[in-house]
């Protein structure tokens, strides 16, 4: 019992990874529309509890999380598109075990690439603090966007048009899976001691600075590591719908996952989590009122902003700080 | 050699309207620290009142004469703006006030994307075109070198409104009210500035020139969309920035100097060897560039960061 309490994050994983392989194998049972808002929910809780590492717990504003997710989304499809048929032949033609090992490499090489530009982002926006990092992290957004979409309409980017025949790999318990391994290492990691770091960058840059906190460091780590997450959501993304477009990887993507990370409660994991699930059944059933859709969210922001700027359900130990930032 | 002028003088013609549009942003700045989302939403705003007042006044426009017209249709539009600008600031930022910046500019976003999306379902989401306020005509005669007749009303208006504003800014009391409000807040309070009403005028003069902007560069470019105003935006807030953040002839350099590197992008990508695609890439890479090597700008000042 003592031995279960101690680990008892790495079995919550474990009991994740278990609860998601078998809903896996029963998800033919699922309704396909339900099994689809139900992956895309998984999706976007690997994206916020990413941007939430980043936003939320280190306090560094990134409005470009959507361009991570494209480099990942691009890279992962490349892969399987284009080396996929020789992964598989090596691997004994067409098979589960084939199928898993290629999309792994997909996802990993796309999630090692969001990783290397959010370090190319991250390190020299080091020097820059509140809006101006939100500015130049929405900046690398649109550079990342533009550079697809001016990829030669040949190639294997597809330029404007984006790609289409990716393989649909991405299954429930991929899905969730990845986003149980998402939620263990952003909360273990800010959990630990190590982490503290992430919230004192938050709460006061200079003076962690001076207590001997390598704020540099934690800022990177960040990044890579919220990078590397939105790169695995886009691998997934691209994955699931098969096609993906330059367009779908703007502003108002990351916007999106902003609106999740502030609903839910900035530096909040399990808020964060609850908003993605929402946010992602409200857009569902606003689909039929598509114009309204964004004059929705842009009211609540705008709402939450002025009424409850800490989110729905904000993180506990916030009350016994002596004041607020 | 004729092609290089060309490109220049385009360049200083789109850069006049950016800089139209960065004065907005350096003068909020300037006041209460925070970039505003939403200011090339106000721009794209007015565009569509010079619009709709032409609309509305079309037969009374008709028989003045042009220069009148196009006076009226501008002064109501930076009218509509400015009383806009102040309506969002009361209704959005003031409720804000003193709080983290980040919220404010969390809702600065908040109110763009309303701006945006309200104006597809007011005004439909299909580009317009807007109507010739201005006559379509070239005026040559510049051995070989091509101006039209809006390109030199461009010039004109800008170079009117910015003396205007300088004289605002420098010579009345609202402006220096708005000069010690930059300067220090508490202190300005403390002498007795009203910092409501300075920061509701900021505003609405900032709205107002982002309105001539938008009926300028509608005029230019004769076509209005809900979305116009995002990249005019952009890129004037990378010019704003480029001249020094709350620095007003740093904002109208900085203008000027994106106009010309935008036009001339666009206009030798192809000998570069670069698609001409990247040319909305080209404000981001200078605003990176900036931020790194000389974040206080051409003309700003450095703040040092206390503790």
């Amino acid at each position: 019992m003592q031995l279960l309490l101690k680990y008892r994050t790495q079995a919550f994983l474990l009991l994740a990874l278990l609860v998601s392989f078998v809903v896996s194998q029963a998800s033919d049972n699922i309704d396909g529309y339900v099994l689809q808002i139900m992956l895309v929910a998984g999706i976007n809780i690997i994206l916020a509890v990413s941007l939430n590492l980043v936003n939320g717990h280190t306090g560094q504003f990134s409005l470009g999380h959507a361009g991570f997710m494209g480099v990942g989304a691009y890279m992962s499809a490349a892969v399987s598109v284009e080396m996929g048929p020789s992964i598989l032949g090596l691997l004994g033609g067409p098979s589960t075990l084939s199928h898993g090992v290629t999309f792994v490499i997909a996802l990993l090489v796309g999630g090692l690439c969001a990783a290397v530009c959010g370090w190319m982002v991250g390190v020299p926006s080091l020097r820059l603090r509140g809006d101006y990092l939100a500015i130049v992290t929405l900046g690398f957004n649109e550079i990342i966007r533009v550079v697809f979409q001016n990829t030669s309409s040949s190639g294997p980017f597809g330029g404007a048009l984006g790609m289409r025949g990716i393989p649909d790999y991405s299954t429930f318990f991929w899905v969730f899976g990845i986003a149980a391994i998402c939620i263990y290492v952003v909360a273990s990691m800010v959990n630990s001691t190590y982490g503290r770091g992430f919230l004192a960058v938050r709460d006061d840059e200079v003076a962690s600075e001076s207590m001997g906190v390598n704020t540099v460091r934690y800022k990177v780590v960040a990044f890579v590591l919220g990078a590397f997450f939105a790169g695995l959501a886009g691998g997934l993304y691209a994955h699931l719908f098969g096609a993906i477009d330059p367009k779908g990887f703007g502003f108002l993507k990351s916007v999106d996952i902003i609106i999740m990370v502030i609903l839910g409660g900035m530096g909040s994991t399990l808020g964060v989590v609850v908003a993605a699930i929402g946010l992602t059944t409200l857009n569902e059933q606003l689909r039929d009122a598509e114009k309204f859709r964004m004059i929705v969210f842009s009211i609540l922001l705008i709402v939450m902003m002025i009424v409850r700027p800490q989110g729905l359900l904000p993180v506990t130990f916030e009350k016994k700080r002596r004041k607020s930032a | 050699m004729d092609q290089f002028v060309q490109q220049l003088l385009n360049g200083l013609f789109l850069g006049a309207i950016y800089a139209l549009i960065a004065l907005g942003y350096t003068m909020v700045y300037g006041v209460l620290r925070f970039i505003n989302f939403a200011h090339g939403d106000v721009f794209m705003l007015g565009a569509f009142g010079g619009l709709y007042v032409h609309k509305a006044l079309a037969p009374l426009l008709n028989a003045l004469p042009w220069p009148l017209a196009l006076a009226v249709v501008m002064l109501a539009s930076m009218a509509i703006c400015a009383a806009l600008g102040i309506a969002i600031e009361y209704f959005a930022y003031r409720p804000l006030r003193n709080r983290p910046r980040l919220n404010v500019l969390i809702t600065a976003i908040g109110v763009s994307l309303f701006i945006e999306y309200t104006g597809q379902l007011v005004f439909g989401a299909t580009q317009q075109p807007f109507p010739a306020i201005i006559p379509r005509q070239n005026i040559s005669g510049l051995g070989g070198l091509t101006v039209t007749m809006t390109q030199v009303i461009v010039v004109v208006v800008t170079t009117a409104l910015l003396i205007g504003l300088r004289y605002i800014v420098m010579r009345t009391r609202l402006g220096l009210a708005m000069r010690a409000l930059s300067l220090n807040p508490t202190a300005a309070a403390l002498m007795g500035v009203n910092t409501s009403v300075v920061i509701s005028f900021t505003f609405g003069l900032g709205s107002a020139l982002a309105a001539a902007g938008g009926i300028l560069y509608a005029s230019l470019y004769p076509s209005v969309d809900p979305f116009m105003g995002i990249q005019p935006g952009i890129k004037a807030f990378v010019a704003a920035v480029l001249g020094g953040i709350g620095n007003i002839p740093g904002a109208a350099l900085g203008g000027m100097i994106i106009g010309v590197v935008e036009t001339l992008v666009t206009g030798y990508s192809q000998k570069l060897g670069i698609p001409s695609g990247y040319k909305e890439g080209v404000a981001f890479i200078i605003l990176i560039l900036i931020l790194l090597f000389k974040p206080s700008g051409l003309l700003g000042k450095v703040e040092r960061e206390k503790v």
